[in-house]
C-alpha cells in the first residue's frame, strides 16, 4: 500500500476512469427503459398519424361498422372498444367479488399455514399462459355455457369475459391482499376493543381504511382485461360486432390485432396502419387507467404516514 | 463559545483538525460550527445526549456523510495539512486512511477470513494476505478465539466477537485513524470491557475518536473529551477535566447525570 | 350490545346472534370465493389432462408440425421456445440488473429519477402486444431482422425488462445499509460496494425474479404473433436469423383448427409448455429456499 503523504488523498485517476465507465453503463442501462417508451409512443404516433390522413378521426370514433379488409372498408372503431369492454365488463363481474373476498379471506381469516397454501395456488392462476385459458374456454366453457343457453354461438364474449376473470382474479386479490394486510394493527384491536365481531371489524374498519388500494386493484384488473389478447382472440371470434350481447360472436381490440396481422397486411398499406390506430386506442386506455390506479394508490399511502 | 482548554498534541502536528464545521439535513442544522483539534495516538471521545450530532460530526471525519443523502457539510477537516473536503480529494481515499466502526456489528455475510481480508483485497494488496489477517485479527483480541475456524461464517460469532472482528477489519486496512460509532453500546458487559482494553492497546499504534453514551467508558478509556450539545460543541479537553472540573455548568449537569 | 347487569355466557341476545350469524355466513363466502379461484385451477387442469395425457409422449417431442393430426409434434416449437428462452435471457438479464443497480444504487433522488421509476412502472402494465407492434416496427421493418429469432427475442426481452428490474429493485433494497457502510467505511468504492457485497447478496432474489419474468416470456403469443413467428415450422432453427415459432403459437394454431384430433394434440402441446414453466418455477423455488437456508 502507499506510504502516507498528503497528495495521497487526491484521485486515483485510474480507478475513477473504471467507476465512471461503470457508472455510465449503468445509467445507460437505466435509460433503455425511457427508450422503449419513447419507442412505443413514436411508432404507434407516426403510422396512427399516417392513418388518419386517409381516414377522418371522426368517422374511427364514430362510426359503427370496423371492415377494414373488405373491398368497401368501413373503419369505425366502436364494434371493437365495445367488443374489448364487453368482456372487461363480464370480467370485471366475476373477478371484483371473487378477487375481493379472496383477499379478505386471505388476509382476515386464514392462519399463516393456510395463506401459505391458498396464496400460491391463486398465484398460479396468474403463471399460466393466456393461450391456455383460451382452449379452456374454447373447449369446456363454452361447451358448458351452450348446454345451458343453446343459443349461444360457438364464439362468444360471455366465455372469453369468465375466462379472462379467472385469469384477473389472482391480480385483484393479491394487491387487494397487500392493501388489506397493511391496515395497522392498532385500528383492528381498536374495533375488537369496542366489543365488534371479526365480520364487523373486516367490513367496517379494515375494508374501507384499504378502499383506495383496493379501488387500484380493480382499476389495474380491468386494465389487464381490456388488454388481454390470446383467450379472447381464442374464445371470442373475429366478428365486429356492436352489441351487449355476450352470447353472440364479437371482436376486440387485441384480437383485431392478432387477426390482421396473421394475414397479410404490407408495410405501408392502410391495413398495416389500421393496426398501430387500433393499438393507439389500446395503449392509451390502458395507459389511462394504469395511471389512475397508480395514483389511486399514492393517495392510500399518505393516510398512514 | 465553547470553552476549549488545552490540548497537548504531544509536539507532533495533531491527527485531525476540524475547522468551522457545520453540517446541515435539508434545512435542519445537526451539527454547527465545531472546530476541534484530534491529537495524535490519543483517545477522543464525543460525549452528549441523544440527537446532539455525535455521529454526524464522526462521520465527517471519514466523508461517511457523502452517502447520507440530504446532508451537507461546510467547513474544513484537515488530515495532514490537506483539507479532506478539497474538490480533489477522493473520499474512497480518505476513508481508507480513515477507518470507521459502527453502533452495531455489521460482517459482512462470508467466513470470518474473507470479512478482514476485503479491506486489503479491495485496495489492491498484494502481500501475505494470512499473515495480514492473523495480525489484524490478533490486534483485535480475536485470533486466540478464532484462529482454528477461520472459514466459518462471520455470522456464527457471538456478537462481542462480531464486533471485534469488524475492528479487525477495519484495521486490516491499516488506517491510521479509527473512528467509532458507539462501538460497544450493542454488546454486554464483559464484551464490552473487552473492547475497551483493546481501545487502550490500539492507542499506541492509531488515533481514535470514540462516541459514547457511557460516562463511565469515556472517563475511562478517553485522553480529550468533546461534549456537544444540539450540535454545538460546548467543551473540549482533557478528559479528567471535563469529568471533575469542566467550566461550563452544561458539561457538568451532563457527566453528572443530571440530564441527558 | 348486551346490557352491563346480564352475566356473561349467558344465552346471547337475538342481536348478537343475528350479528354472529352474518359473520359465519361472511366468513364461509369469503371462504367459498378463495375456493372458486382453486377449483378453476383444479378444472382447467383436468380439462388440459384428460385431453393432452392420451398424445403426451415421447412422439410428440420429436415430431415437426405435420396436416396430420396423428403426426403432428412439438419438435420445432420447442426448440424455438428454448432459443428465445436463452437468448431473451442473454438480452434482458445483464440490462434489467444494470437498470436495478442504477436506481438503487446510483441515481440521485431527484425528479428524473423518479420519472423513470414512474416510467417502468407504467411500462409494466403495458399490454404486451403493444411491445409486438414496437417488435414489428423497429425490429422487423426498422433493423430488417425480419420474421427471426432474433427480432423475437429482442421483443420478449423489452416486454421483461420492467419486470425484472423490479424484482431485481426489491432485491437490492433489501441489502442492509449497514452491509454499504462497512464496506465504504474500509475504503471500498461504489463499485466495489456493488459488486462485492450488494449483488451477491442480491443475486439469489434477482434470479428468482428473472426465472419468473422469463417464465411468463415463455408463456407469450400475441407479440410473436405480431412479429412474425409463424405456427407451422418443420425444422429446427440453427441460427439468430432463422424464422421460428414457439409452443404457445403451435397451440394456438392448433387450436384454432377445427377438427378434435388438433385440439387433443393443442392440449398435449399444453402439456409440453406447462411443464416447461413447472421446470422453471421449481428452479426458482429451489433457489429461494437455499437461499433462506444459508441465512
Ligand atoms: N439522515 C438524516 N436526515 C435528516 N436528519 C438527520 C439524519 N441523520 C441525523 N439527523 C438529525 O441530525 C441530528 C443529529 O443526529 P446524530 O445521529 O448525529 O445524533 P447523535 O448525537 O449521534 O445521536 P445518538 O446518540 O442518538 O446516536 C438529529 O436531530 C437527527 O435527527
Ligand atoms: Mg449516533
Amino acid at each position: 500500500m502507499s506510504s502516507p503523504g498528503t497528495d495521497d488523498l487526491s484521485f486515483k485517476r485510474a480507478r475513477n476512469v473504471k467507476e465512471q465507465v461503470i457508472g455510465s453503463f449503468l445509467f445507460l442501462s437505466a435509460a433503455v427503459s425511457t427508450l422503449v417508451t419513447v419507442g412505443i409512443v413514436a411508432v404507434l404516433f407516426t403510422e396512427t398519424v399516417a392513418f388518419f390522413r386517409a381516414v377522418s378521426p371522426v368517422d374511427f370514433f364514430t362510426g359503427t361498422e370496423w371492415t377494414p379488409l373488405f373491398q368497401n372498408p368501413r373503419f369505425g372503431v366502436l364494434p371493437l372498444l365495445s367488443g374489448s369492454f364487453l368482456v372487461a365488463a363480464g370480467a370485471a363481474v366475476v373477478a371484483i367479488p371473487l378477487g375481493l373476498l379472496s383477499a379478505i379471506f386471505l388476509s382476515e381469516y386464514s392462519g399463516p399455514r393456510l395463506r401459505g397454501v391458498l396464496k400460491p395456488l391463486l398465484e398460479i392462476l396468474a403463471g399460466i399462459p393466456t393461450v391456455v385459458y383460451g382452449y379452456f374456454a374454447l373447449t369446456f366453457i363454452t361447451p358448458l355455457l351452450r348446454t345451458v343457453l343453446p343459443e349461444t354461438d360457438v364464439f362468444n364474449a360471455a366465455s372469453a369475459a369468465l375466462v379472462v376473470g379467472i385469469m384477473i382474479v389472482p391480480t385483484v386479490s393479491s394487491l387487494s391482499d397487500d392493501a388489506l394486510r397493511a391496515v395497522p394493527k392498532a385500528l383492528r384491536q381498536g374495533a375488537y376493543g369496542l366489543g365488534a365481531t371479526k365480520f364487523e371489524v373486516s367490513t367496517r374498519v379494515v375494508v374501507p381504511a384499504a378502499l383506495s388500494g383496493i379501488l387500484a386493484s380493480f382499476i389495474l384488473g380491468i386494465s389487464r382485461a381490456i388488454g388481454e389478447t390470446m383467450a379472447v382472440t381464442i374464445a371470442a371470434g373475429n366478428m365486429p360486432n356492436l352489441t351487449l350481447n355476450g352470447l353472440e360472436s364479437i371482436q376486440t381490440m387485441t384480437a383485431y390485432i392478432v387477426q390482421a396481422s396473421l394475414g397479410d397486411t404490407p408495410h405501408g398499406s392502410i391495413g398495416y396502419q389500421t393496426l398501430f390506430a387500433v393499438g393507439m386506442t389500446l395503449f392509451v386506455i390502458t395507459l389511462a387507467m394504469n395511471v389512475l390506479s397508480q395514483w389511486v394508490m399514492a393517495r392510500f399511502r399518505e393516510e398512514y404516514q | 463559545m465553547p470553552v476549549i482548554h488545552d490540548i497537548e498534541s504531544g509536539g507532533g502536528a495533531p491527527a485531525l483538525e476540524a475547522k468551522h464545521v457545520s453540517v446541515h439535513y435539508g434545512s435542519k442544522v445537526a451539527v454547527s460550527d465545531v472546530s476541534l483539534v484530534v491529537p495524535a495516538n490519543q483517545v477522543v471521545a464525543l460525549i452528549g445526549p441523544s440527537g446532539c450530532g455525535k455521529s454526524t460530526l464522526l462521520r465527517c471525519f471519514n466523508r461517511m456523510n457523502d452517502l447520507v443523502g440530504g446532508a451537507r457539510v461546510e467547513g474544513a477537516v484537515e488530515f495532514r495539512g490537506k483539507n479532506l473536503y478539497d474538490p480533489d480529494v477522493d473520499p474512497v481515499e480518505v476513508r481508507r486512511r480513515i477507518g470507521m466502526v459502527f453502533q452495531k456489528p455489521n460482517p459482512f455475510p462470508k467466513s470470518i477470513y474473507e470479512n478482514t481480508a476485503f479491506g486489503p483485497r479491495i485496495n489492491g494488496f498484494r502481500g501475505d494476505m494470512d499473515e495480514r489477517v492473523e495480525t489484524s485479527l490478533r490486534q483485535a483480541a480475536l485470533w486466540d478465539e478464532v484462529h482454528d475456524r477461520l472459514g466459518d461464517s462471520a455470522y456464527a460469532l457471538s456478537g462481542g466477537q462480531q464486533q471485534r472482528l469488524c475492528i479487525a477489519r477495519t484495521l486490516a486496512v491499516k488506517p491510521e485513524i479509527v473512528l467509532m460509532d458507539e462501538p460497544a453500546s450493542a454488546l454486554d458487559p464483559i464484551a464490552t470491557q473487552r473492547i475497551e482494553e483493546l481501545i487502550y492497546e490500539l492507542k499506541k499504534d492509531y488515533t481514535i475518536v470514540i462516541v459514547t453514551h457511557n460516562m463511565q467508558q469515556a472517563a475511562r478509556i478517553s485522553d480529550y473529551t468533546a461534549f456537544l450539545y444540539m450540535g454545538e460543541l460546548i467543551e473540549y479537553g482533557p478528559t479528567e477535566t471535563i469529568f471533575t472540573n469542566p467550566r461550563e455548568q452544561r458539561t457538568e449537569d451532563y457527566v453528572t447525570g443530571r440530564f441527558g | 350490545m348486551s346490557g352491563s347487569a346480564s352475566p356473561l355466557g349467558g344465552t346471547p341476545s337475538a342481536n348478537d346472534r343475528r350479528r354472529r350469524l352474518f359473520g359465519s355466513i361472511f366468513a364461509i363466502t369469503c371462504g367459498a370465493a378463495t375456493l372458486v379461484g382453486v377449483l378453476a385451477l383444479v378444472v382447467l387442469l383436468a380439462d388440459v389432462l384428460r385431453d393432452g395425457l392420451p398424445r403426451f409422449d415421447w412422439a410428440l417431442l420429436t415430431n415437426f408440425a405435420s396436416r396430420f393430426p396423428e403426426r403432428a409434434g412439438v419438435k420445432a416449437a420447442l426448440a424455438g421456445s428454448i432459443w428465445i428462452l436463452g437468448l431473451t435471457a442473454l438480452f434482458a438479464f445483464p440490462v434489467s440488473v444494470a437498470a436495478a443497480i442504477y436506481l438503487e444504487e446510483y441515481a440521485p433522488r431527484n425528479r428524473w429519477t423518479r420519472l423513470i421509476q414512474l416510467n417502468i412502472a407504467n411500462l409494466a402494465g403495458v399490454p404486451s402486444i403493444v411491445y409486438g407492434m414496437l417488435g414489428l416496427a423497429v425490429f422487423v421493418r426498422a433493423l430488417g431482422f425480419d420474421r427471426s429469432i432474433i427480432a423475437g427475442a429482442l421483443t420478449l426481452s423489452i416486454l421483461i425488462l420492467p419486470v425484472i428490474i423490479i424484482a431485481s429493485q426489491e432485491a437490492v433494497r433489501a441489502v442492509p445499509d449497514s452491509i454499504r457502510q462497512a464496506a465504504y467505511g474500509l475504503g471500498a468504492t461504489r463499485w466495489q460496494v456493488v459488486s462485492s457485497q450488494v449483488l451477491p447478496m442480491a443475486m439469489p432474489g434477482i434470479l428468482t425474479g428473472t426465472i419468473l419474468a422469463l417464465s411468463r416470456a415463455v408463456g407469450e403469443t400475441a407479440p410473436l404473433i405480431m412479429v412474425g413467428a409463424v405456427g407451422f415450422i418443420a425444422f429446427t432453427p440453427t441460427g439468430l436469423g432463422d424464422p421460428f415459432t414457439v409452443l404457445p403459437l403451435q397451440i394456438y394454431n392448433w387450436i384454432s383448427r377445427p377438427q378434435a384430433d388438433f385440439q387433443q394434440i393443442a392440449a398435449a402441446g399444453i402439456l409440453v409448455l406447462l411443464s416447461l414453466l413447472m421446470a422453471m418455477n421449481a428452479a426458482a423455488i429451489l433457489l429461494r429456499n437455499r437461499y433462506q437456508k444459508d441465512r
